[in-house]
């Protein structure tokens, strides 16, 4: 007792100064600490998912696709841990393989309507006059349709499938980016450090990607990262319709559409793939919150 | 042209700026202005918050286009230049910004804002780097700095580095438009002293032209003053000759405001 009570005391001792500094950091980069550490968290969630959504052939115990009548239906046991569907096929296989076509192709969703919108918005912003005006009128139109009403009708006219599906949302989505990196780019381009890059010899495309885009993508980022959730849903959504990934292949939405007349003799058929939605969309979510809070610049540097 | 040693470095002719729009009557930012600055000269300018001078300024490093008159570097005349061709415009002539801080992209570091012209004309980054320590600590400033963020940095030292980046592609005109404003007084003696410096050093080679507000500062500093009001020159002369003979309305109003 005595030997640890002076062990301790001892290393009070020796340690007080880091301690104190850590207080004092504490004190000064509280809310970018814990911001840092939720997003290192989450961050490495979301990575997870997209790691296992890449190598979801790899991971899934069966062949998603195996069907076995004898075992129709089967409740979770430790054979199938998540039971199996009407045709008899493993849930935990169907649910891992549904991550490619659900959180790969929302992930290549957003980057792509990221990427164009940004494009179109720094476009506008910076050369103004008639493209502009054009142009800002074309994503009023696509801003004044409801958004699964317009990706329905155009998924209905391509046809159904999942990428067609992507492209039906990608159409709808792209003008909130062209609109926030329009207002950024606008805001920015009479800044003095712009002028001071232009006299520095820097050409437009230079002065662009060197000097505007990392200035206004933070704001882009975070409704990027927010938009993930949501995209997730309304792909699965445009799924559970018919009109995005067509059977058999594995794909959230369209799993819970299937086992809708299940509901009431083999739940875990809906639960399963509610619930992969369910942890994804609150995953990506919640890092989408932390990218904001950490790209906050009140909240940095303090 | 360019072989003459005795022309002006940089000629003003009867440069004008129209700023309209609908449903608003147009206003004469600039009116019919005309100078000529002269090798190694320092060049005041000095004029109430909106008299124009920022935006002679702009039309004068080609930020605005001008709507009327002529802009002539060494010579050549640069008024509706454009691209590349304007780019080696600025080999010629740099500027100083009123806000020090703004001036700097906030992103990047201030050794990168100081070396992107001599990259931009061809430099490796190696010998840029070299470069930007020499700069910054003939600025006053350790080579150190290069690495800091423009919120890093107070506003003097910022203003220094801004200094060592138009300094960097060896211009011959260094335009300070409003360069000391935004700094307190005991700092602005600081940036004046260095540009005084600057100019012994260089001589010929170097022309100032200090646009300011404050006519205290132009006495200290310039060999010549205009006086811009609403957009015109209304007077031009020596510094302490204006001061004690201010001819125009507004001139006098100048003086008496500050004695």
């Amino acid at each position: 007792m005595k030997q640890t009570f002076f062990r301790n005391h001892e290393n009070r001792s020796n340690r007080i100064l880091p301690q104190e500094k850590k207080i004092q950091a504490g004190i000064k980069k509280d809310r970018t600490g814990s911001a840092r550490a939720r997003l290192v968290f989450f961050g490495l969630l979301a990575f997870l998912l997209l790691l296992g959504s890449v190598f979801s052939e790899a991971l899934a115990p069966y062949d998603p696709d195996l069907q076995d009548l004898t075992i129709a239906k089967a409740a979770p046991s430790a054979a199938h841990l998540l039971g199996t569907d009407r045709y008899g096929r493993d849930m935990l296989s169907r649910v891992i393989a549904g991550s490619r076509a659900s959180i790969f192709s929302t992930l290549l969703l957003v980057a792509v309507i990221t990427a164009i919108g940004t494009l179109i918005g720094v476009f506008c912003g910076w050369n103004g006059k008639r493209a502009d005006a054009v142009l800002m009128r074309i994503s009023d139109i696509f801003l004044a349709f409801p958004g699964l009403v317009f990706a329905m009708a155009v998924a209905g006219l391509l046809g159904g499938g999942l990428h067609n599906a992507i492209i039906a949302l990608a159409a709808i989505s792209w003008p909130k980016y062209a609109r926030i990196a329009r207002s950024q780019t606008l805001a920015q381009r009479e800044t003095a450090y712009l002028k001071a890059a232009r006299l520095a010899g820097s050409g437009t495309v230079k002065i662009i990607f060197v000097h505007l885009l990392p200035n206004i993508m933070g704001p882009i980022l975070v409704t990027s990262m927010l938009d993930i959730g949501t995209m997730m849903m309304e792909l699965a959504g445009l799924s559970f319709l018919g009109l995005g990934a067509k059977p058999p292949t594995a794909e959230w939405g369209s799993m819970m559409s299937d086992a809708r007349s299940l509901m009431t003799t083999a739940p875990w058929v809906a639960f399963s793939p509610g619930a992969a939605i369910f942890l994804s969309v609150m995953v990506f979510n919640l890092l989408g919150d932390t990218v904001r809070d950490y790209a906050d610049p009140r909240s940095r540097d303090l | 042209m360019q072989g003459e040693k005795k022309g002006p470095v940089l000629e003003v002719r009867d440069l004008t700026k129209i700023f309209s729009r609908r449903g608003q009557p147009s206003v004469t930012a600039v009116d019919r202005v005309s100078f000529s600055l002269m090798p190694g000269e320092c060049l005041g300018i000095i004029g109430e918050s909106g008299s124009g001078k920022s935006t002679l300024v702009n039309m004068i490093t080609r930020l605005i286009d001008t709507d009327s008159g002529q802009i002539f570097l060494k010579g050549r005349d640069i008024t509706r230049l454009r691209g590349r061709a304007l780019r080696s415009v600025y080999s010629e002539l740099q500027m100083v910004f009123q806000q020090p801080a703004d001036s700097f992209d906030p992103r990047r570091t201030l050794g990168h804002g100081i070396g992107e012209s001599l990259r931009n004309s061809g430099w490796s980054s190696a010998d840029a780097a070299e470069e930007i320590g020499k700069l910054l600590e003939r600025c006053g400033l350790a080579a150190a700095f290069a690495g800091r963020y423009p919120h890093e940095v107070s506003g003097g030292q910022c203003q220094r580095a801004a200094i060592a980046r138009a300094l960097a592609i060896r211009p011959s005109i260094l335009l300070c438009d409003e360069a000391t404003s935004a700094l307190d007084v005991t700092v602005q003696q600081e940036i004046l002293s260095l540009l005084q410096t600057l100019r012994r050093q260089q001589g010929e080679e170097f022309s100032i032209l200090f646009i300011c507000h404050d006519i205290a500062l132009v006495q200290q500093f310039c060999d010549r003053v205009l006086v811009m009001y609403q957009g015109r020159i209304v007077e031009e002369g020596i510094p302490d000759n204006v001061i004690q003979n201010p001819s125009h309305p507004y001139t006098k109003r100048l003086i008496d405001s500050i004695l």
